[in-house]
C-alpha cells in the first residue's frame, strides 16, 4: 500500500539565499550585456504584445504602429528572452515543488478585491513603464548596471511611492 | 561581443532571468510585496547585489578594452520620465503585488493573480499608446543634457562609483538584518506556495512603529 495522500507541497524547496539570487542575477545581466550591448526587460515585449493584440487601432497608433515596420511587432529579440523567463520560472517552479494554482492574496483580502487590484497595479505599472521607457528590469536594474542616471531615479521613485502606497492600500499581504 | 542569434540569445538570457527570479522567490507577491513592508528585505538585497556584480563586470569589461562604451546601451536622461515612471510602477508593485518581469514569474508558478496583473499591463499600455498624443511630453521631460551616466556627472572613475554601491550594498543588508530580526523573517518558501494568508496584515509589529531597536 501506498500513500496517494502525500501532500503536494511536503517537498517544497527553499528559497535561495538572496546574496546567491542577487550574484547569480548579476552575472545572467552581465552575460546579456556581453551578447547583445543591452540588459534585460520586460515591457518591451508587453508593448510589441498589445500592439499584436491592438490590430487596426494598433497599426494607426502613433506610437505602437512604428513597431509593425518591420512586419509583426512580436518579431523581436525580447519576445525571445520573455518566453525564456517563462521556460525557466516554469522549470525553477516545477522543480522545486513551488508549483501551485492558486489566486494568491485572496485569502488576505478577498477574491474580488484581489483581482480588481492587481488588474489595477498591472495598468498602472504598464502605463508607467511606458512613460519611462522600461520598467524595474529594463531601466531599473539594466540601467543601474551601466551606472545610468535614469536608472537611480527610477529606482527611487520606484522604493519611495511602493513603501508609501504599500501603507494606504492594502493590495496583498 | 559575440553574436549570437537572436533567439538562442534571448531565451538563454531570459531562461537563466526566470530561473533566478523563481529561485529568489520573486513569483509570490507576498514575498515581493513584503519589501514594502520592510519585513523581508529579499528585493532590495537581490537587486543590489545584481546591480553591484553587474556594474562592476561591466566596469572591468571597459576599463579591458573587452567591449567598448558605445557596445554598451545607457539610458537617455530624461529624469522627470524616470521618476513619474518609477512613481507608477512602485504603486502598481505595491498594489497589485508584482513588477512587469516577476509578473511573468508569478504567472508560470501558477498564480492567477498574476494572469490579471499582466492583462493590466496590457490595458495600461493602451491607455498610454492611446493618449500618446497628450503624453509624449511626459516621456522626454527632464532631461539632463550634460550627463547620462554618475560618473559623468560627478567627474569621477565609475571605479570610485562602483565602490560607493558596494558600501551601500554593505549598508542594506546590515539594516535589512535589524528589521527582518524584528518581525517574523523572511517570507519561506513553504509560506509562499500557501499563498499570502493575511498574518502580515494583523502583525503587530510593524516595524516602522517600533522607535527602539
Amino acid at each position: 500500500m501506498h500513500t496517494p495522500s502525500a501532500p503536494l507541497h511536503h517537498a517544497v524547496k527553499p528559497f535561495w539565499s538572496p546574496w546567491v539570487a542577487g550574484v547569480l542575477l548579476g552575472l545572467v545581466l552581465l552575460l546579456t550585456f556581453v551578447l547583445t550591448g543591452h540588459g534585460l526587460g520586460a515591457t518591451g515585449f508587453t508593448t510589441r504584445l498589445t500592439a499584436a493584440l491592438g490590430g487596426g487601432a494598433a497599426r494607426s497608433n502613433a506610437y505602437l504602429g512604428p513597431l509593425f515596420e518591420d512586419g509583426s511587432p512580436l518579431a523581436s529579440w525580447i519576445t525571445w528572452q520573455v518566453i525564456g523567463v517563462a521556460a525557466g520560472g516554469l522549470f525553477a517552479a516545477w522543480r522545486a515543488g513551488r508549483f501551485r494554482v492558486q489566486l494568491d492574496g485572496a485569502r488576505s483580502i478577498g477574491t474580488s478585491k484581489r483581482l480588481m487590484w492587481a488588474l489595477v497595479g498591472g495598468a498602472a505599472s504598464g502605463f508607467g513603464a511606458r512613460v519611462s521607457a522600461g520598467c524595474t528590469s529594463g531601466l531599473g536594474l539594466s540601467g543601474a548596471a551601466t551606472l545610468g542616471l535614469a536608472a537611480f531615479v527610477f529606482l527611487g521613485a520606484f522604493f519611495a511611492v511602493g513603501l508609501v502606497t504599500s501603507r494606504i492600500v492594502k493590495g496583498v499581504q | 561581443m559575440f553574436t549570437l542569434p537572436d533567439i538562442a540569445s534571448g531565451l538563454l538570457c531570459g531562461a537563466l532571468f526566470g530561473y533566478v527570479l523563481e529561485n529568489a522567490g520573486f513569483g509570490s507577491p507576498c514575498k515581493l510585496t513584503a519589501q514594502f513592508r520592510l519585513t523581508d528585505w529579499s528585493v532590495f538585497k537581490v537587486m543590489f547585489t545584481a546591480i553591484v556584480v553587474a556594474a562592476v563586470g561591466l566596469t572591468a569589461l571597459t576599463a579591458t578594452g573587452a567591449m567598448t562604451a558605445d557596445q554598451l546601451y545607457v539610458p537617455a536622461a530624461f529624469l522627470g520620465a524616470a521618476a513619474i515612471g518609477g512613481a507608477l510602477v512602485g504603486a502598481g508593485f505595491a498594489i497589485g503585488g508584482y513588477c512587469p518581469g516577476t509578473s511573468v514569474v508569478g504567472l508560470v508558478s501558477g498564480r492567477i493573480d498574476a494572469v490579471v496583473f499582466f492583462i493590466g499591463l496590457l490595458l495600461g499600455t493602451g491607455v498610454f499608446a492611446g493618449g500618446f498624443g497628450a503624453l509624449e511630453a511626459w516621456t522626454s521631460s527632464g532631461e539632463l543634457t550634460s550627463a547620462d551616466t554618475l560618473p559623468a556627472l560627478l567627474h569621477v572613475s565609475p571605479w570610485i562609483v562602483d565602490a560607493a554601491m558596494v558600501a551601500a550594498a554593505v549598508f542594506v543588508f546590515w539594516l535589512a538584518a535589524r528589521f527582518e530580526r524584528r518581525g517574523a523573517g523572511p517570507v519561506t518558501a513553504e509560506q509562499a506556495v500557501a499563498g499570502a494568508d493575511g498574518t502580515s496584515a494583523t502583525s503587530p509589529s510593524s516595524p516602522l512603529s517600533i522607535t527602539s531597536p
